[in-house]
């Protein structure tokens, strides 16, 4: 009689294991193992004129904690998640960019269309930064404390449903 | 001839033996000939044995790309974190594989400690996309060769 | 307003569906007058859902940016033909699709089926209906392929240029019919089951759905294998990749049941293992969408995945599946037992195919389903070529050396083990594996098996038209021969292609000269082309061997919208093989990537592809043929055939 329902147990078995790959938390494979740790040593030139460059003595030496955006103008996502920084930065949270393979001039037409929520701007041409603060593309987003130490990685655009772990975050940051 | 009780049991045994069979076949070729993941923290860590099918998965360091007077062959420089392991490959190069990005490699590391790619894969540098976007774009693959 | 009616037709098709299920189950339960209405509620459901499908193509052919899946998936630049075909290249339409192939199959079945016992059909209809639902719920809860955009689109996204090519435009389309014709398959089993009438009537009517699916199956699998060798530029027909695992899985169910639905027809034998196999190949079909739209498996291949479409997939998948198989352990103790037979007999033989068969598709099943089970384990593992080669490869030539005998066996008790044709079939196999070592051939074990057994195969798969009138042979006799010919070439292609393949890899600069196998190649420079929305380096190579030299063009190309580069791979096709160029980066001053294969007789990859195809295509045209003249001549002689409706 078992025997009758044993594809009913494989069947069983195999939805087990996809309900579980479906749900599991599929991290990144190359995910940052900087959060805790100081923002690695970069310094980088002004991307537009008018605003200064960003350099990880900045991020040190800062009153509070400051979030630091990895983004891109030929980045599709990027375009996606401006309103949401551009809302933040209304809301007075401090914000740093890091323009990532880049032109002048292709960034001020970004920071024209979609907004420019960053208080100091750096240029990466050759994704130094980026890598350095172990970023695999573009956009990323991190919050760094007022002592300079990463708390927070978020991979990917940020969207409105990601903002409570920001925010919960951005908390413990102060 | 056998009944036709007898011969319903002789194949149901046929069949759990021939899935019994196909199973303790299929352990033996994944014991034998499936290639782990790893990244180079792993190779460097020294976890990783020379010899056998791997896939290696990591960033390429910018400005670590080298082509061999041949033309063809290349070899770059494959990170995670800190730790970095020389890559060699010949063949074409996949149109995504850029310096800065991630990409994926499959092949044996050689026992000089350099891995010898037979295959790689890059990931897209935009492979991000937020739910709206990604209705938008229809593109969910992550890999390209 | 097109996009408006197209979509209440669908709520109106859902809801016939609906009714079909609830009249199937009332005649199920003896209702036998309700029954009668499901013919046509099941015709104007399929009327409704090909007109909704028909709107979509509409507003794909004219652009109709207002619409978001058309200004998400089409670009008013893009060719008419990619634009038609962007209306299932993509996850809304493609369930649209799907959707229009299952009400289409259940129309149909309900129209054509006139001697299946009258309880089984009501019963069918309503399993077929069940399904139904499940995949209306799926289009018009969570991907409405009319929503409106407001406002609408200034310009469309795009189509992934991968899917620019004719090949892949009707790859989906073509594997859906198999799919869906499996569902037919399905519903018929549980429906036998819950009357408890397996039996050859119910293995009849099933038996043109599933010869139909896997025709389709093949010929779908053969449209993606020759897209994946000329359009990915890799040099290889097979990659054992997840979506192509998750293509060949139904296949090889379908197969297994196309050999075993064959027997319950004709001897009322292996009733239990046809029913099950019949729920697996649908399962397989499901499994294998839910595989590739879900994301789970991460694939070369370029699809939508969404992990929410995934669930809703595992779902139906879950429940269609699991009350399946609930029925199969509960009822199929009741089905009477199936006729005996000798174990050296046609059965016997199809016996030993179908176990064969089953350990191909659980080996495939677990190899590509591992590196889940081993992620869930903490480890990250990829199964490619390595695994499923060494442990397919020999089962497949031990299926390849049952067919010198099988076909020609007895029903139930055998005679001789070998005919005249087998015989002769194996000494030609043996020679040749004499002759690889002879003329010092340096192949692998399994090339050579293979090499050897393909001529000899070829000449005992012919067996089963000995000493008979090539004219009045039956056709689905003809089928089979032509099918399992076509086996014969392929394994002769798949050998050769793996044996004999030469490669070359090199930096050339305009005018130099590359030696690949007999050919030389000379390369005659590089020069700017555009398409439609593309643009592309061309290389020139002309190629010679002695006789006229052959052009070969391979392109890089660079598509606009999405930014996008892709390789075209330039084949020049000859009596004995085939060339195939590919290039890669470079420049004028230091030279142009060229990869260059040599490929004998990989032509014969196809044309074996095309025969097992042509040869189920003989089978099922044969059988329709004989049963309208079967019709015709019981019309003509004043007899009408008493509906069982």
């Amino acid at each position: 009689m078992v025997r009758r329902f044993l594809p009913l147990l494989l069947l069983l078995s195999f939805v087990g294991i996809a309900i579980w790959a479906l749900t599991a938390e599929r991290e990144e494979q190359v995910r940052s193992k900087l959060v805790g740790q100081p923002v690695p040593a970069f310094a980088l030139e002004p991307a537009i004129e008018g605003k200064p460059g960003l350099s990880s003595a900045d991020l040190a030496q800062s009153e509070g904690p400051r979030l630091v955006n990895i983004f891109a103008s030929w980045c599709l996502p990027c375009k996606a998640e401006a309103p949401l920084l551009d809302a933040l930065a209304g809301e007075g949270v401090p914000i740093d960019g890091i323009a990532v393979r880049d032109r002048p001039s292709d960034i001020l037409a970004f920071l024209d269309e979609h907004g420019d929520p960053f208080e100091r701007l750096g240029n990466d041409p050759r994704s130094e930064a980026m890598i350095a603060l172990g970023a695999s593309g573009v956009p990323e987003t991190f919050i760094v404390d007022g002592r300079g130490v990463i708390r927070y990685h978020h991979q990917g655009p940020l969207m409105p449903a990601d903002l409570p772990a920001l925010r919960a975050a951005w908390e413990e940051a102060r | 001839m056998m009944r036709p009780k007898q011969q319903r049991l002789v194949l149901v045994v046929a069949a759990l033996v021939a899935l019994g069979g196909a199973a303790l076949l299929a352990l033996w070729g994944l014991e034998s000939r499936a290639a782990y993941f790893v990244t180079p923290s792993d190779i460097v860590a020294g976890k990783v044995e020379a010899g056998v099918p791997l896939r290696l998965g990591g960033m390429v360091r910018e400005g670590s790309l080298d082509r061999k007077p041949d033309g063809v062959t290349v070899s770059f420089e494959a990170v995670s974190g800190a730790d970095v392991v020389e890559v060699s490959y010949t063949g074409i190069l996949p149109d995504l594989f850029r310096e800065g990005s991630g990409m994926v490699a499959e092949g044996r590391l050689g026992a000089d400690g350099r891995f010898l790619a037979d295959t790689i894969l890059a990931k897209h540098d935009e492979r991000y996309m937020p739910p709206p976007l990604e209705k938008a774009q229809a593109a969910g693959e992550t890999l390209e060769r | 307003m097109i996009a408006e009616f197209a979509h209440g037709a669908l709520w109106l098709a859902a809801a016939l569906c609906l009714m079909q299920l609830g009249l199937g189950v009332a005649a199920l339960r003896g209702e036998q007058a309700i029954s009668r209405a499901i013919r046509p509620i099941a015709a104007i459901q399929a009327l409704l859902v090909v007109t909704a499908f028909a709107a979509l193509i509409w507003l794909f052919w004219r652009t109709d940016l207002s619409v978001a899946l058309v200004a998400a998936n089409s670009h008013s630049a893009k060719p008419l033909l990619y634009k038609i075909a962007g209306a299932w290249g993509n996850h809304e339409g493609s369930m649209l699709l799907w959707l229009t192939v299952l009400t289409g199959s259940g129309a149909l079945f309900a129209a054509f089926e006139k001697r299946l016992e009258a309880r089984t059909m009501a019963a069918s209809l309503a399993a077929q209906a069940a399904i139904g639902i499940g995949f209306f719920a799926f289009l018009l809860l969570s991907s409405n392929p009319f929503e409106r955009l407001n406002p609408s689109a200034v310009e469309g996204k795009g189509l992934n240029p991968l899917l620019q090519d004719p090949g892949l435009a009707f790859h989906p389309p073509t594997l859906y019919l198999g799919y869906v014709g499996l569902s037919v398959a399905f519903s018929l089993a549980v429906g036998a089951m819950l009357t408890g009438s397996v039996g050859s009537a119910l293995a009849r009517a099933m038996r043109p759905w599933v010869l139909g699916s896997w025709i389709f199956l093949t010929a779908g699998i053969l449209a993606g294998s020759y897209w994946a060798y000329y359009e990915l530029g890799w040099g290889g027909y097979w990659f054992w990749d997840p979506v192509e695992n998750a293509s060949l899985m139904p296949w090889i169910a379908a197969t297994a049941l196309l050999h075993s639905v064959g027997v319950l027809a004709a001897r009322n034998a292996l009733k239990a293992w046809t029913m099950m196999l019949a729920l697996i190949g649908f399962s397989m079909s499901m499994v294998g969408t839910f595989l590739v739209r879900s994301g789970i498996l991460t694939s070369v291949h370029a699809f939508a995945v969404d992990p929410e479409r995934g669930a809703f997939i595992l779902f139906l998948l879950t429940f269609y599946i699991g009350a399946a198989l609930l029925i199969f352990g509960w009822k199929i103790g009741h089905v009477r037992d199936s006729e005996p037979f000798e174990p050296v007999s046609r059965e016997g033989a199809l016996v030993a195919n179908n176990l064969l068969l089953s350990v191909i598709l659980a080996l495939v099943f677990i190899g590509t389903l591992y590196p889940i089970l081993a992620e869930a384990m903490g480890e990250q593992i990829s199964v490619g070529p390595p695994y499923f080669n060494t442990v397919i490869g020999p089962l497949a030539l031990i299926l390849a050396l049952l067919l010198f005998v099988g076909p020609k066996l007895r029903w139930r008790r055998g005679g001789p083990l070998f005919s005249p044709l087998g015989i002769a079939g194996l000494l030609l196999s043996a020679a040749m594996l004499v002759i690889t070592f002879l003329l010092g051939w340096n192949l692998t074990i399994l090339e050579r098996l293979g090499l050897s057994i393909a001529p000899g195969l070829a000449l005992a798969s012919l067996a089963p038209l000995w000493g008979r009138n090539l004219l009045r042979t039956p056709a689905p006799i003809t089928g089979m021969v032509v099918a399992h010919l076509g086996l014969a070439v392929l394994l002769a292609g798949m050998a050769a292609e793996s044996g004999f393949t030469k490669e070359r890899l090199v930096l050339a600069r305009p005018g130099e000269q590359i030696e690949v196998g007999p050919w030389t190649m000379e390369f005659e420079g590089t020069r700017p082309v555009a398409g439609p929305n593309w643009t592309a380096v061309e290389a020139e190579l002309r190629a010679s061997r002695g006789s006229g030299p052959v052009l070969l063009k391979p392109q890089s190309r660079y598509f606009s919208s999405p930014p996008t580069q892709t390789s075209e791979a330039a084949l020049a096709t000859d009596w004995d093989g085939q060339l195939y160029a590919v290039i890669g980066q470079g420049s004028e001053s230091e030279g142009w990537q060229l990869r260059l294969w040599w490929k004998p007789l990989v032509t014969l990859i196809w044309l074996g592809g095309f025969l097992v195809t042509l040869g189920g295509l003989i089978a099922l045209i044969g059988r329709w043929w004989g049963e309208w003249r079967r019709r015709r001549r019981l019309a003509g002689s004043g007899y009408r055939e008493r509906r069982a409706w």
